[in-house]
């Protein structure tokens, strides 16, 4: 873990670029990136800029240093604001315990995409302005007395999507959990596949999901934890097939997106559509977990899942 | 005269000329015969054809892979494979006519075969869902997969379209779940898998029936992460921009090919496979049971992990060596 301390992000990238589908038209991701200009006001102006934050769902002027106490969950309404994947790690893990793997694994132009901008730029771009490498972070650490395979993923860095390097990434991770026999948790944030590297994207979702397979088949623990937003490609593959599919209040979650649903079907779409309470009430998931109870109902969840093989396995 | 795609105009005016030639003899130039105008005219039309089909655009291909008269699955089904018994339903919520599957032979191969199918008119169209299917079609599909596994039967997938349906009901029934598992299952069957991209291969709702020991596509299909429409509507910010997407996102079957993302091209008549269905079928069928041949000759364990290091080294990436701390770009090694 590099990062201890929870600093505001103010990203210089209005726009998150999406994957598979457009992105989720979710108010609290617009108005989290906008977050800045709220608070820069020209009424407001005597108040530096960053100190305080407008909750996008119940209005209310948060100062940042409580928000981050808090894990960025509103003091008021339990709004789950954005958090990037290093606060979300700290958050989550015993301190010191987190060995990261493959720090350096960077993504690379294959299809020589010639889009409105390279590939390459937007990567430099992102890099820059998040200070990741790409859209997950992985690695082994310890979350109460368990040892864990954590993967964790930024939807700041280009929509949390999904290409070569998060599929490699987590395939790693899940094949390191297979071999250690160690159980694996996936907290995903995805727009979905990342179109710039094309097919080589959509074949990580078929990459990833085979070494589920093999982990799932070694009986081993996976909990998916979805936060906002999960969809598309990162949906359609390990997000779904957890042993425990949990996610954080609020978020949206779905295969694609609310406009290409409008679109498509010319229908008003149901209140509360592709939330997780949506998913939780059309029995899809197994709970919905605010961020501060994240990390003790997690050990709890693995207490259980591990119970028996650790009396086996003598740890 | 319906159907035609617009690079096809030199073809239809040519053949529209060849026609009248034909209808009104007395029209001909009169300094050569009858006989030498129309073989000239021919050789035109040949070299013409020659001429476009062999310097398409990827656009142009996405145009012959969505034609409305291009072959679908049952079609396939119909002229590869014989005493074809067809299996319904997904035993949990409803029966998605935008998959098909059941019994057929191959040759001498009794298999399972499965694929997306899409309408040929406005009925069946709705009947079919345009060929995207619910969560219940990923669920039929991987009920007959898993049955196929039980009593060795081999499965063959037919992979074509646009995408799995966006809608309401989809969503409630987790559409994304259906096709997570199958990506998952998949992975586990023992028996031989080969999957055929024979015209839109459209991203999660094409993968969910797609995990194969192999991967072939006719010449003009494509297979895409997203649609050209979608890429152009987000990148582009138009989705008259498609064309261009087509061509930056390498989705023809030869750029899959040089990419190393299938195994196989196979190849189309000229004109493309509506124009001769039959020979398309059975270029189809050497081709598959070439694969289902050799994949049958190979254990269990050897097709698990064939169809494991298969997905397991696809991607690009730069990562440092540790010990040069030099970036090196590497695709995942076969493990």
């Amino acid at each position: 873990m590099s990062t201890t301390s929870f600093t505001k992000k103010t990203l210089g990238l209005e726009t998150t670029e999406p994957a598979l589908t457009p992105p989720p038209a979710a108010p609290p991701v617009s108005s989290f990136n906008k977050k800045p200009k709220l608070a820069a006001k020209p009424k407001k102006r005597e108040i530096p800029e960053g100190l305080w934050t407008k909750c996008p769902k119940c209005g209310t002027m948060v100062f940042d240093k409580e928000l981050d106490e808090n894990l960025k969950v509103c003091l008021q309404c339990e709004h789950h604001f954005p958090i990037s994947a290093r606060e979300r790690i700290h958050s989550l893990v015993e301190t010191c315990t987190f060995e990261e793997m493959d720090a350096d694994m960077t993504s690379v132009d294959v299809l020589q995409f010639t889009g409105v901008a390279s590939y390459t730029s937007k990567l430099q771009d992102y890099q820059r302005a998040t200070g990741l490498k790409d859209a997950v972070i992985t690695g082994i650490c310890r979350m109460g007395p368990h040892r864990v395979a954590l993967g964790v993923m930024d939807f700041s860095f280009l929509g949390g999507s999904m290409g070569s390097v998060v599929g490699e990434k987590l395939t790693r991770l899940i094949e390191r959990a297979t071999e250690k026999t160690l159980p694996l948790i996936i907290i995903s944030t995805s727009g979905g596949a990342r179109m710039y590297e094309g097919m080589f994207s959509l074949m990580q979702m078929a990459k990833t999901c085979a070494a589920l397979a093999y982990h799932a088949q070694a009986r081993l623990p996976y909990i998916s934890v979805l936060t906002h937003p999960t969809t598309a490609g990162v949906m359609a593959s390990y997000a779904s097939v957890g042993d425990l599919i949990i996610a954080e209040p609020g978020a949206m979650i779905g295969f694609a997106g609310p406009r290409v649903i409008k679109d498509t079907t010319q229908a008003e779409l149901p209140p509360g559509f592709q939330t997780a309470e949506f998913l939780l009430d059309h029995g899809l998931i197994d709970a919905i977990i605010s961020r501060n109870q994240m990390k003790a109902q997690l050990i709890k969840y693995l207490d259980y899942l591990t119970g028996g093989q650790k009396a086996a396995a003598g740890l | 005269m319906k159907h035609h795609l617009d690079f096809e105009k030199p073809i239809i005016e040519l053949q529209n000329k060849l026609a009248e030639l034909k209808k009104h003899p007395e029209a001909h130039s009169l300094d050569i015969s009858f006989a030498e105008e129309v073989a000239l005219i021919e050789k035109k039309l040949e070299e013409t054809k020659r001429q476009i089909f062999l310097n398409l655009s990827a656009w142009d291909r996405i145009k012959i892979a969505r034609h409305p008269k291009r072959p679908f699955t049952l079609d396939y089904i119909r002229h590869a494979f014989s005493d074809f018994s067809e299996l319904h339903g997904d035993r949990l919520f409803a029966e998605d006519r935008a998959v098909v599957g059941g019994f057929a032979c191959l040759g001498p191969h009794k298999v399972m075969v499965i694929g997306t199918q899409k309408g040929r008119d406005t009925k069946e169209n709705i009947l079919r869902n345009f060929g995207s299917a619910h969560p219940e079609g990923y669920r039929k599909a991987l009920r007959l997969m898993k049955l196929a596994n039980k009593f060795g039967l081999p499965i063959i997938s037919l992979i074509d379209t646009a995408g799995a349906y966006p809608g309401i009901g989809a969503e409630e029934r987790h559409i994304a779940e259906a096709i997570a598992v199958n990506l998952r299952e998949m992975m586990l069957l023992e028996v031989p898998i080969i999957a055929a991209v024979i015209g839109e291969g459209g991203s999660g709702g094409a993968l969910g029936i797609g995990v194969a020991n192999r991967v072939l596509i006719l010449e003009n299909a494509y297979y895409s992460v997203i649609s050209p429409e979608g890429c152009a509507a987000i990148l582009w910010k138009d989705r008259a921009a498609a064309a261009k997407a087509a061509q930056a996102l390498k989705i023809t079957a030869r750029d899959l090919l040089a990419l190393g993302l299938v195994d196989e091209v196979v190849p189309e008549p000229l004109g493309g496979a509506h124009t001769d269905p039959e020979t398309c079928a059975e270029t189809l069928k050497a081709a598959l049971l070439k694969h289902l041949e050799e994949i049958l000759a190979w254990s269990p364990a050897e097709r698990l992990k064939q169809r494991y290091e298969k997905f397991r080294r696809f991607g690009h990436y730069l990562e440092k060596r540790p010990t040069t701390g030099e970036a090196v770009e590497a695709q995942s090694p076969k493990t």
